[in-house]
């Protein structure tokens, strides 16, 4: 469960204050499923990024599972990321030079685990998303949806507790959307938590809560509003 | 799957700019290894000759200056044979031997051949027979006992084979010939053979073994025989005299410059001395190349390495993002520099010892082997050199914020 207490990111370039954060508060239940909607710059991806134990917002605190995220040192997050998040991003950042297989199995080998535990758990994550028969092949030689596919394979591999998806489906068309959507839906019913940033009202659909950001603020939408 | 999978499969990913940075680093390898083993080998020659020519000097005409020993009478001057008896009644302490002798040109069958007159020492000892001063142990020199390292001539044995190690020669008839190794087979002849030289028949007497010096190329005769057939007169190029190491140290120099004031008298040590002065300079020489060669190499490395970090922004973030600690992405770029620098340094060796094998042979006359040692020390350098510059590209590679994962450019 996350637990935001008046955070606020400012940003300072060129002498001009941005602030891309002001002052939230939000509080995610475990297994809850939110989309986060608003124009751009308006501080959604600033918002994941503090989720995810990557940025020190400039005051307030965030607090995940009662453990203050960033008293803990950069190492420590870090560690943390590996364990109990898993990210999915819009342009799937898969590493171009290592098979989809070699892909699952990068956090899996972070987190220590043997050769033969990762190449198992890597097959059976790939059979998950419906890519037993691609695990030899570069991201280059698979298409768009397949890319995301893997990618969700690889965010599922170290079963993270919680998944932070940036425009998940900004890159897809919508019959690979509508799929890639499917299998995020089915994470969430294994018990996730899920925190999604979407452009796309049909994307936000599937979520069961929607934040409406606007200039840094945070706005709960009641569900009516965002179908 | 483990890190250094991962470095592995990156580095072949685009092997291309990473091993042409490591080209100046495994240059300065190459410069290294090759001119150490040159060096190396050539001081173990040295100490070889020195070893086996004891203590040597040589009598030259007094123009010559000498570069290498073994051409000692390749200079074309010439001094009166006269010389030889003259040192030969002195009978100075610590001469043990005499061996005079003097180069032509010369032809067979068309073929440029070096024709070397020498003088057997049977001649010696019918001189000193002639002059009435009996028949020694030694056939000239001094009849006091000489010391124990004074080089070996082989006395009463008439093998004539012994040319090539002690540089003298029992027997040797006026229309005899020895072959070097090298010239025989060039000439294609063996011991028994009768071959045309100065318009007379020679007959091949025997086919010295390899001694990896210009000898090897030359074919020797009787010095009178020489003088005789090429009309050069009662002259020779050089005197080579075996003297005793203590006396030679001590004041033979200064007896043989009284006895024969008009020639340059050198030792053997004065001529090693250039050559080991040479290999010192070339030693050092080394050492610089290596160090402008690594120091090129470094920050070629270097700036690779930041392109690199660059390029891979994405997926250091992408990394870091998943769980990938700072510590894990230096050791990602520091693994990569240490397998370019073992690669290079690898590479290094293995063309300087083919440079050193193919020059060694043909500048100095010596034959090198591979020397393991400077495999370790060319790996070591050359890796030491890649992963210090990658440091920092490796620093800043570890400081990438992995916020950057989100910016879709
Ligand atoms: N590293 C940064 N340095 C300076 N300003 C930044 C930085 N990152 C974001 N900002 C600013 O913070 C504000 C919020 O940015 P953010 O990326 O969170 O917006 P967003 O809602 O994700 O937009 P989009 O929908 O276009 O992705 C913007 O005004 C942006 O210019
Ligand atoms: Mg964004």
């Amino acid at each position: 469960m996350y637990q935001l207490n008046s955070v606020t990111q400012t940003y300072e370039r060129r002498g001009q204050i941005v602030t891309a954060l002001d002052n939230s508060d939000l509080t995610i239940p475990d297994n809850d499923f939110i989309a986060i909607v608003g124009p751009s710059g308006s501080g959604k991806t600033t918002l994941l990024s503090v989720l995810g134990g990557m940025l020190a917002p400039s005051t307030g605190d965030v607090m995940l599972d009662g453990e203050s995220l960033y008293d803990l040192s950069v190492e420590e997050r870090t560690a943390l990321r590996g364990r109990k998040i898993g990210f999915v991003f819009q342009s799937f950042n898969l590493i171009s030079w290592l098979t989809a297989r070699e892909n699952v199995q990068i956090p899996l080998m972070l987190s220590g685990k043997t050769a033969k535990q990762q190449e198992e758990r890597a097959m059976e994550m790939l059979d998950r998303v419906g890519l037993s028969d691609r695990t030899d092949h570069r991201p280059s030689e698979m298409s768009q949806g397949q890319q995301q596919r893997v990618a969700l394979a690889r965010t599922l591999a170290n079963d993270p507790q919680i998944i932070l998806a940036d425009e998940p489906t900004g890159n897809l068309d919508s019959e690979t959307r509508q799929q890639v959507m499917s299998y995020l839906n089915e994470f969430h019913q294994d018990g996730r938590t899920i925190v999604m940033v979407t452009h796309d009202a049909d994307t936000a659909a599937f979520a069961h809560r929607t934040i409406r950001l606007v200039a840094g603020v945070t706005h709960e939408v009641a569900m009516a509003e965002a179908a | 799957m483990k890190l250094r999978h991962m470095i592995w499969k990156e580095l072949w990913q685009r092997p291309t700019p990473m091993l042409t940075s490591l080209l100046a680093v495994t240059l300065g390898v190459t410069a290294l290894v090759a001119i150490q083993n040159i060096t190396v080998f050539s001081e173990r020659k040295i100490a070889g000759d020195m070893e086996s020519l004891g203590a040597n000097v040589l009598v030259l005409p007094p123009s010559v200056t000498l570069q290498d020993y073994y051409g000692a009478d390749m200079h074309g001057h010439t001094m009166p044979e006269e010389y030889v008896t003259r040192l030969a009644l002195a009978r100075l302490p610590g001469v043990e031997n005499l061996a005079p002798k003097l180069c032509v040109e010369a032809e067979v069958d068309t073929i440029p051949v070096t024709l070397t007159g020498i003088l057997p020492r049977s001649e010696f000892q019918a001189k000193a027979a002639w002059q009435g001063l009996g028949m020694l142990g030694n056939a000239v020199g001094s009849d006091r006992g000489c010391c124990a390292t004074a080089a070996d001539i082989g006395e009463g044995d008439n093998d004539p084979n012994s040319l090539a190690t002690t540089r003298t020669i029992a027997e040797l008839g006026d229309r005899d010939v020895i072959l070097g190794c090298d010239l025989a087979s060039q000439l294609g002849a063996k011991t028994g053979d009768t071959l045309p030289l100065l318009g007379e028949d020679f007959t091949v007497l025997t086919v010295l073994p390899s001694t990896g010096t210009i000898d090897d190329g030359r074919m020797f005769a009787h010095l009178h025989s020489v003088q005789d057939l090429s009309d050069a007169g009662p002259v020779v190029n050089v005197i080579e005299i075996m003297a005793c190491c203590e006396d030679a140290a001590g004041g033979l120099i200064t007896n043989l410059s009284a006895e024969l004031p008009e020639t340059r008298i050198v030792t053997i040590a004065q001529v090693v001395q250039t050559q080991i002065a040479v290999n010192g300079l070339m030693s050092r020489l080394s050492w610089v190349f290596l160090s402008i060669l690594l120091l090129v190499g470094g920050a070629s490395i270097a700036s690779v390495m930041y392109a690199n970090v660059t390029e891979r922004r994405k997926e250091i973030g992408t990394l870091m993002a998943i769980g990938a600690s700072r510590n894990f992405v230096t050791q990602m770029f520091l693994g990569k520099a240490a397998v370019l620098g073992l690669a290079g340094g690898a590479a290094g060796f293995v063309v300087g010892t083919i440079v050193a094998a193919v020059l060694g042979p043909q500048l100095l006359g010596i034959h090198v082997r591979p020397m393991p040692m400077l495999l370790g020390v060319g790996m070591g350098t050359a890796t030491i050199v890649a992963v210090a510059a990658s440091l920092l590209p490796a620093r800043r590679a570890a400081g990438l914020d992995p916020c950057l994962v989100f910016n879709d450019a």
